[in-house]
């Protein structure tokens, strides 16, 4: 990567000493508290660790998370779908006013995010008596927790589809109808097998969010145990009884997700990267 | 079909549709529950809110999230900033891991870090261990907000520096030690004002992201009233107190500032294109 | 399968690309709808297809064998359109790319997977790429792509085919093949075809008939002869071949350009009226001597003696450039050489005055 070119590199010494100061800097932040989480984890050994995960407690709180995800991700990724066929295929008044709103969720706070819905759904919200009276609880209940976990990954999958829609043009939509294709087959046949790894890189951060998000579900939540509690909820809970080794055992598997969100991160933005590239170098392909 | 003042007409089906089906979406998921915000304040008298708004362990907050904040941003900014130029520009064993590995505060759910970190930075922790002697208490003090904050604003400027560097033009830089220049004056003179922009635009969205951040400060700050609360949390007190007007007061408050940097942003990301463009 | 185009107009915001335009493309022809970039073609092109909409208009219609086509949306028309970056599905085989439009059919129009296959090997025979069935766009070289892309739009067997420059993007060689190779398939297929392109030289080979367009209008219809040989417009001539320009007055009912005096007796030509006069290089001819016909004096400047002709350069006494080219025998006999003052004489031109029609 230095080559022969002298000239425009720095001294060995600056290097090697930017280098260490950069590692020590990302080894104290980044590496140590990872560190810690496993270590925590398994400080009274693995059986200790297996028996904090399958507590029943535990259980319900990985299939609550797994729940709320799971229809988070597949609303926002239909939104997203949607949002990004108007915007990147049309030309129309306020299309970068719509780009911005959709990115909003990113500019608010994780409690007001929650707190937002336990205004309108809550018992003293707009909603609370009729709700109270048909007896349908959304706040401090699972379609609460849905809720806020949508709105928090919201933006996610929209803005990776847009620029990599809009960077593919047109032409192979107008040949499909050209030959003779509806609209659905157009989208299903053409448009979204071209942008499969955008979908998918925006698909794996949607649900890495959606998996890890504290703050907005936690307002919305109730804290019920076994009830209301997703995992980084129950790590809260755990954590708060002093029950640190248990509290680490979940919070490692919601790091290893991390770990695999990065692995496939990587992953993917090479791949993303390539069709970019090769779009660039082949308009014609 | 026909174009009209509001669309350019194209063939490709189904504009309306799904314009349509993501405007009803952004307004019910997003804009009508935050409009709930705006509405409930606006439900209170002006004194009111301005007591609401004011009052002495808000204030508090508000210095403790603003200051740890703008703190945090600013360390980020000059060690985010060292992290991108060696990831840029410099090859060592490990490189792709450590790159990957700057995303982690993205991926990493706030409560798992913040357990972490306090874990770490407690008295008898990893870290707090060894600084204890030395006087120096990072858990349950404002120091332990700032380094919680400094965790999760690390990847924005490293990620959006980094870009920019690799993109970097080497033959500028030859050109200008060609001509005599230093190292030092290359980079001050050549490289930096090409990354600038870049690094406001990180150091803005570490700030903003800073702000708002709860889960991850909510632990290591032990939450004293007046001296280590940061405003989401003392919304949170407010909510568990049904005083929801309060609650939505300090979120308008917090919002305010949000939006403020989101258009610093998005201003700061048009001035930074307009002169990548100009190259 | 005839179009009959009917008063045409298309405007991007305030661009006008297409003017009150009309065409009519007869059944089983060839047409080349040729023109500079910007002169609207592409754009009728695509109105005829389906893949833009004209403006309002209650006299404007498209009509396809007597049938109003307007309301129809593009997929309705059974029109093969070949797009100028061939606009192959990326995701999809050769194979795949050719049988999209049999596979998109309605359940009961969709013929089964052993019919599609046997069409798909009778058009990949056709183009002769039966050994690239399984490759992806991104493995072949443009002009297989080409091909692709055109057996993929005669897959669906429509009643006109559309191609937007098609071999624009092409190598000189590849283009050339290729045009040969489209006319044997149109002289086997019969389908109706429109050829945009903004190469005369294509359009000439290549059409039944041709279509000059300037600037959102016709110019002229014609078959290549009539539009070569005899241009409605200075435009025309301009757009289909080199051409020597000269300046001069109508005078006396005679167009005078210099020494060069022709009868100039054509309606509407006003005395002191400005006209110019077009001369192919070809139709010039140079003598070492007086003949006493009405000639230019003339310096020669450069000769150009690689080439399928010999190409002279020469100053006339009136100022201009002019450019003649003759056959290597005749410059044998002539032997000139740069520097030599020569005579030019005319063999055939045309005169155009200043258009005051609207």
């Amino acid at each position: 990567m230095n080559g022969g070119r002298s000239c425009a590199t720095d001294p060995a010494p600056l290097r090697w000493g930017l280098t260490l100061v950069a590692l020590g800097f990302l080894g104290l932040f980044v590496a140590l508290p990872l560190a810690e989480v496993f270590g925590q984890a398994l400080e009274k050994g693995w059986q200790a660790y297996w028996a904090a995960i399958r507590e029943p407690d535990a259980l319900s709180a990985i299939r609550l998370t797994l729940l709320a995800t799971a229809i988070a991700v597949a609303c926002n990724l239909t939104f997203g779908i949607a949002a990004a066929w108007a915007i990147a295929k049309f030309q129309f008044r306020g299309k970068n006013a719509l780009v911005t709103l959709i990115d909003l969720p990113f500019a608010v706070s994780p409690v007001i995010a929650g707190l937002i819905y336990v205004l309108v759904f809550g018992s003293q919200g707009w909603f609370g008596r009729w709700l109270d009276a048909h007896d349908i609880r959304i706040i401090f209940a699972v379609p609460g927790i849905v809720l806020a976990t949508i709105f928090v990954t919201f933006p996610f999958v929209a803005r990776e589809l847009i620029p990599m829609m809009q960077s593919q043009g047109n032409d192979e939509e107008e040949a499909g109808l050209s030959l003779g294709a509806g609209g659905w087959q157009v989208l299903f046949r053409i448009t979204l097998p071209n942008i499969k790894w955008s979908l998918l890189y925006g698909v794996i951060l949607c649900t890495a969010r959606a998996m890890g998000e504290f703050g907005a579900v936690s307002v919305v939540s109730g804290h019920i145990r076994g009830l209301t509690n997703t995992m980084p909820l129950h790590v809260e809970v755990l954590y708060n009884e002093y029950n640190f080794t248990a509290a680490f055992a979940v919070a490692s598997l919601l790091a290893l997700l991390a770990l695999v969100t990065l692995a496939a991160k990587s992953f993917l933005e090479w791949k993303v990267r390539r069709v970019h590239s090769e779009l660039q170098a082949d308009p014609e392909a | 079909m026909r174009g009209n003042w509001f669309q350019r007409h194209s063939i490709l089906p189904g504009f309306w549709p799904s314009l349509g089906a993501s405007m009803l979406y952004l307004s019910l998921v997003v804009l009508i529950p935050l409009s709930a915000i705006f509405l409930k304040s606006a439900s209170m008298t002006w004194p009111r809110f301005l007591d609401a708004v004011t009052a002495p362990d808000v204030v508090a907050s508000y210095k403790l999230t603003f200051g740890a904040s703008l703190g945090a941003a600013i360390v980020n900014a000059v060690f985010g900033f060292l992290v991108a130029w060696v990831l840029a520009r410099y090859t060592f064993p490990g490189k792709k891991l450590v790159d990957a590995l700057v995303d982690l505060p993205f991926a990493l759910p706030t409560a798992v870090a913040g357990i972490a970190l306090t874990s770490l930075y407690s008295e008898n922790g990893w870290v707090g261990r060894r600084l204890a002697p030395w006087g120096i208490r990072v858990a349950f003090t404002p120091l332990g907000v700032l380094v919680a904050l400094i965790f999760i604003g690390l990847p924005f400027v490293v990620r959006s520096v980094q870009p920019v560097l690799e993109d970097a033009d080497r033959e500028l830089e030859e050109a200008a030690a060609s001509l005599g220049a230093s190292r030092w004056q290359v980079f001050t003179r050549v490289i930096f004002p090409v990354v600038r922009p870049a690094l406001l635009t990180g150091f803005a969205m570490a700030f903003a992201r800073a702000l708002g951040e709860y889960g991850s400060v909510v632990f290591i700050s032990g939450n004293m009233p007046m001296k280590t609360q940061i405003t989401p949390l003392l919304i949170v007190a407010k909510l568990e107190q049904y005083d929801y007007a309060g609650a939505a007061a300090l979120a308008v408050v917090m919002l305010l500032a949000s939006f403020a940097l989101l258009l610093a942003i998005n201003i700061l990301g048009a001035r930074s294109r307009r002169y990548m463009e100009a190259r | 399968m005839s179009i009959e185009a009917r008063h045409i107009t298309k405007t991007f915001g305030r661009f006008t690309a297409l003017r009150d335009v009309s065409l009519t493309v007869n059944d089983g022809e060839l047409l080349a709808l040729l023109g500079p970039s910007g002169s609207g073609k592409t754009t009728l092109l695509r109105i005829i297809a389906g893949l833009e909409t004209p403006d309002p208009d209650p006299a404007s219609a498209l009509v396809f064998a007597g049938r109003d086509v307007t309301r129809e949306a593009v997929g309705e028309r059974r029109v093969g359109f070949v797009f100028q970056h061939y606009a192959l599905f990326r995701n999809m085989t050769v194979f795949e790319n050719i049988a999209f439009g049999l596979r998109v059919r309605p359940r009961k129009l969709r013929p089964s997977p052993a019919a599609v296959r046997d069409k798909v090997r009778e058009l990949l025979a056709l183009i002769q790429l039966e050994s690239l069935a399984d490759r992806y766009p991104t493995q072949l070289s443009g002009g297989q792509r080409q091909r692709v892309a055109l057996a993929r739009a005669l897959a669906i067997e429509p009643k006109v085919l559309l191609l937007d420059e098609p071999f624009g993007a092409l190598d000189a060689k590849v283009r050339q093949g290729l045009r040969r190779w489209l006319r044997r398939l149109h002289d086997t297929v019969h389908v109706t075809s429109l050829l945009v392109t903004h190469d005369q030289e294509e359009a000439l080979e290549v059409a039944d008939r041709v279509v000059v367009m300037n600037q959102a209008r016709i110019e002229q219809t014609g078959t290549p002869e009539e539009v070569f040989h005899h241009p409605a417009s200075e435009f025309v001539m301009d757009f289909m071949g080199s051409v020597n320009l000269f300046h001069g007055r109508i005078e006396s009912g005679k167009a005078v350009f210099g020494p060069l005096v022709l009868d100039h007796s054509a309606s509407g030509a006003v005395e002191g009226q400005t006209a110019r006069l077009f001369v192919r290089p070809y139709d010039l001819h140079i003598d070492r001597l007086h003949t006493g016909k009405p000639s230019l004096r003339a310096r020669v400047l450069r000769i150009q003696a690689a080439g399928p002709q010999v190409r002279v350069e020469l100053q006339a006494e009136t100022g201009e450039a002019v450019v003649v080219e003759m056959p290597h025998a005749q410059f044998r006999e002539n032997g000139i050489a740069a520097g030599d003052e020569v005579f030019v004489a005319l063999r055939d031109a045309r005169v155009f005055t200043e258009d005051w029609s609207i």
